[in-house]
């Protein structure tokens, strides 16, 4: 069994999954994060490998991963930290990147590392589901490892379900048509597609990602999904200068009522 | 412009062999799978096909001259021609593209376009066709190519366009593209982005060619009446995404007898970091929902290109390039930044023509071979030398 599929079991709703970028703010932190974010009640944490041209990407995004590519991750450099990942988290992780530099890795070494470092998931935007199918599905298989798309406002129900057959783990719900990190908050529009997403019923739980900063936002997310996915957010709340990045302060703001109503 | 490269022409996946695809996040699907299913419909209906021709004949001016360049043919000893895309209206071949995706936009009810642009001729002739059409639109440009290109960027606010600087990476035409592929993500549903090369997800390389092919078709028919033959032997191009050599390459790529050659920007040289020759030094990987030759790093970052030319200044090519490569039907070499400079020169001296500095890297191949009395030669004059004279002028300052 994944982890992440033995997750939902446990708990199928009111998950909080966390984006963070690796390398980010300095090389070696990549680890303290994962176990700041663990201990801080984050369900499932997306691992972000940096990209130099991060297409699906707004700006806080674009600006950790070229610091972390500055700082000099690479695939190599990321599995050689995640090696002793197990030892701190026993969370379902995920790699979340773009496709080139999986293929430059080479798909399958990319995934027998995944594997062996004890990860659970891969989610890369740019891989079509189709190419996937013909290509890499068999693979994914074989290293346990699960691949998870995204879907979107304009995606059909047909393709919604075409997407779900081929997802493990979760289906990525992107709450609306955007690049990651805008700062609309989840409207009317967002709250009936995932209104029309839970009445189809899919295989996968859905989690809600893109544009949630805030408490608010989450509440709304969970009352229609199985969890949000928060990652522009904590980047910029990310303060290097505490010894815990100040990741449990953020994490408890997002998750806790507050009467501060500044909570961004 | 109708005409079946099959064996050259891209699967209904967009592969030409193993390159193109559409390599695109799914925010952009329902867009990106539109144009799919809707474009060679569209391009190739009685009424796109007579509006499109119209605006080329009396809006652009088109059919462009194919001037033989005796002085030149006299000094490299074969006859050569030039095709005067310099004489479009805007003054690149850009606008050969332009036209067709206004009119495609219009057909799919779009009210907004957007663009990338690197030397700025492929902003210039969108922002052109948008205060045709009257629709609004958005120029993303690199602030590095603002800088050199400002000419451009004065021309296409006084067109009415908004000029969006990106300043991210290279702040090059890598980085506009980006900016340009984020916005359409953010407006999927009133946006149609003009790609300004053959480059891009499918359709967009194969759109492009289609649009451009009418150089090659005028080629043809001129290279007849003046030679008594329709083919040549040679076809010359530069290649930046590769829309110009597309173009001009198109309706000879089944014709195995025209030795087809495109000039990459090889920037300080291909043995330096400082280089855009994609194909020479690059590795196949994905860039803008593409899969092509790329230069990037071991690790699969892509890195930045060097071009003294604002235009050929991409770390990709475009599918079909890479794909005529591979499968040899078309060769391809590199040119320095010093060699374009002096081809420039040349050519200005010689036949009183100021190139663009893209199209010199095209006109520096006349002195890397060794051609016969005989040999037809015919250079894709891809555009003029206006926006390049900064850069002319501090080389004439250097000689005096
Ligand atoms: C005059 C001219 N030629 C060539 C190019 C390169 O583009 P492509 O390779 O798509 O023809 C440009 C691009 O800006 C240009 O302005």
């Amino acid at each position: 069994m994944n982890r992440i599929i033995t997750h939902f079991h446990e708990k199928p709703q009111e998950n909080l999954a966390v984006y963070f970028t690796a390398g980010y703010p300095e090389i070696n932190s990549t680890l303290s994060v994962i176990s700041q974010l663990d201990q801080s009640g984050a369900d499932l944490i997306e691992i972000g490998l940096p990209f130099s041209d991060p297409l699906a990407d707004g700006p806080v995004i674009q600006h950790s991963g070229k610091i972390a590519l500055d700082n000099g991750l690479t695939s190599a450099v990321l599995f050689e930290q995640l090696k002793s990942v197990r030892t701190l988290s026993g969370k379902p992780l995920l790699i979340m990147g773009y496709l080139n530099p999986f293929l430059q890795f080479g798909p399958e070494a990319f995934l027998q590392h995944m594997e062996s470092c004890g990860l659970d998931g891969l989610i890369l935007p740019d891989l079509p589901p189709e190419i996937f199918e013909k290509t890499f599905q068999k693979m994914f298989q074989r290293y346990n490892i699960c691949p998870v798309f995204l879907v979107t406002p304009e995606t059909s129900e047909s393709r919604i379900r075409y997407i779900d057959s081929l997802s493990k783990g979760f289906i990525y719900a992107v709450s609306s048509s955007s690049t990651t990190g805008s700062t609309g908050g989840i409207g009317q529009v967002a709250l009936s597609y995932l209104g029309k997403l839970k009445a189809l019923s899919l295989n996968n739980p859905v989690l809600t990602g893109f544009g949630i900063s805030t408490f608010n936002d989450l509440q709304q997310i969970w009352a229609q999904c199985q969890g949000g996915i928060v990652g522009s957010a904590l980047i910029n709340n990310i303060d290097k200068k505490k010894a815990d990045f100040g990741i449990p302060a953020f994490i408890q703001k997002l998750t806790q009522q507050s009467n501060d109503t500044s909570t961004q | 412009m109708k005409s079946e490269n099959t064996q050259f022409s891209p699967d209904p996946d967009g592969f030409y062999g193993e390159y193109g695809g559409a390599f695109i996040p799914e925010m952009l699907y329902s867009n990106v799978k539109q144009l799919q299913d809707e474009y060679l419909k569209i391009i190739e209906s009685v009424e796109f096909q007579e509006k499109y021709h119209q605006l080329l004949k009396d809006y652009v001016g088109r059919p462009s001259p194919l001037y033989e360049a005796t002085n030149l043919s006299k000094k490299y000893g074969a006859r050569i021609f030039l095709k005067r895309e310099d004489l479009n209206h805007t003054g690149a071949h850009k606008i050969n593209n332009t036209i067709g995706q206004i009119l495609l936009a219009k057909k799919l009810g779009k009210k907004r376009i957007i663009a990338e642009t690197g030397a700025g001729q492929h902003g210039v002739a969108t922002a052109t066709v948008c205060a045709l059409m009257q629709l609004q639109c958005v120029v993303y440009m690199g602030s590095t190519d603002i800088i050199r290109q400002a000419p451009n960027v004065a021309r296409m606010k006084m067109l009415g366009a908004e000029v969006r600087s990106a300043e991210s990476g290279s702040k090059t035409l890598k980085d506009a593209t980006n900016e340009a592929i984020r916005d359409w993500i953010n407006h999927p549903a009133d946006t149609h982005y003009i790609i300004g090369s053959v480059v891009g997800p499918h359709p967009y390389p194969d759109l492009v060619a289609r649009l451009q092919a009418v150089i090659s078709a005028e080629i043809k028919d001129q290279l007849l009446l003046k030679t008594g033959k329709s083919l040549p032997d040679f076809v010359l191009a530069c290649v930046g995404g590769g829309s110009n050599a597309a173009g001009a390459f198109y309706h000879f790529l089944n014709e195995a007898a025209v030795c087809l050659i495109g000039a990459e920007a090889g920037g300080e040289g291909i043995k330096t970091s400082k280089t855009a020759a994609s194909l020479q030094v690059g590795k196949k990987g994905i860039i803008h929902g593409c899969m092509t030759s790329l230069m990037q790093t071991a690790d699969g970052q892509i890195t930045e290109p060097h071009s003294i030319s604002a235009g050929l200044d991409y770390p990709g090519i475009g599918p079909l390039h890479a794909w005529l490569y591979k499968s040899e039907r078309a060769t391809y070499e590199s040119v320095t930044d010093d060699e374009a400079l002096n081809a420039a020169f040349e050519l200005a001296s010689l036949e009183g023509i100021i190139p663009a500095l893209e199209s010199a890297h095209a006109l520096a191949l006349l002195a890397k071979r060794s051609w016969k009395k005989n040999d037809i030669v015919v250079v894709n004059l891809s555009g003029r030398g206006d926006k390049d004279l900064a850069t002319y002028m501090k080389k004439l300052e250097k000689n005096e």
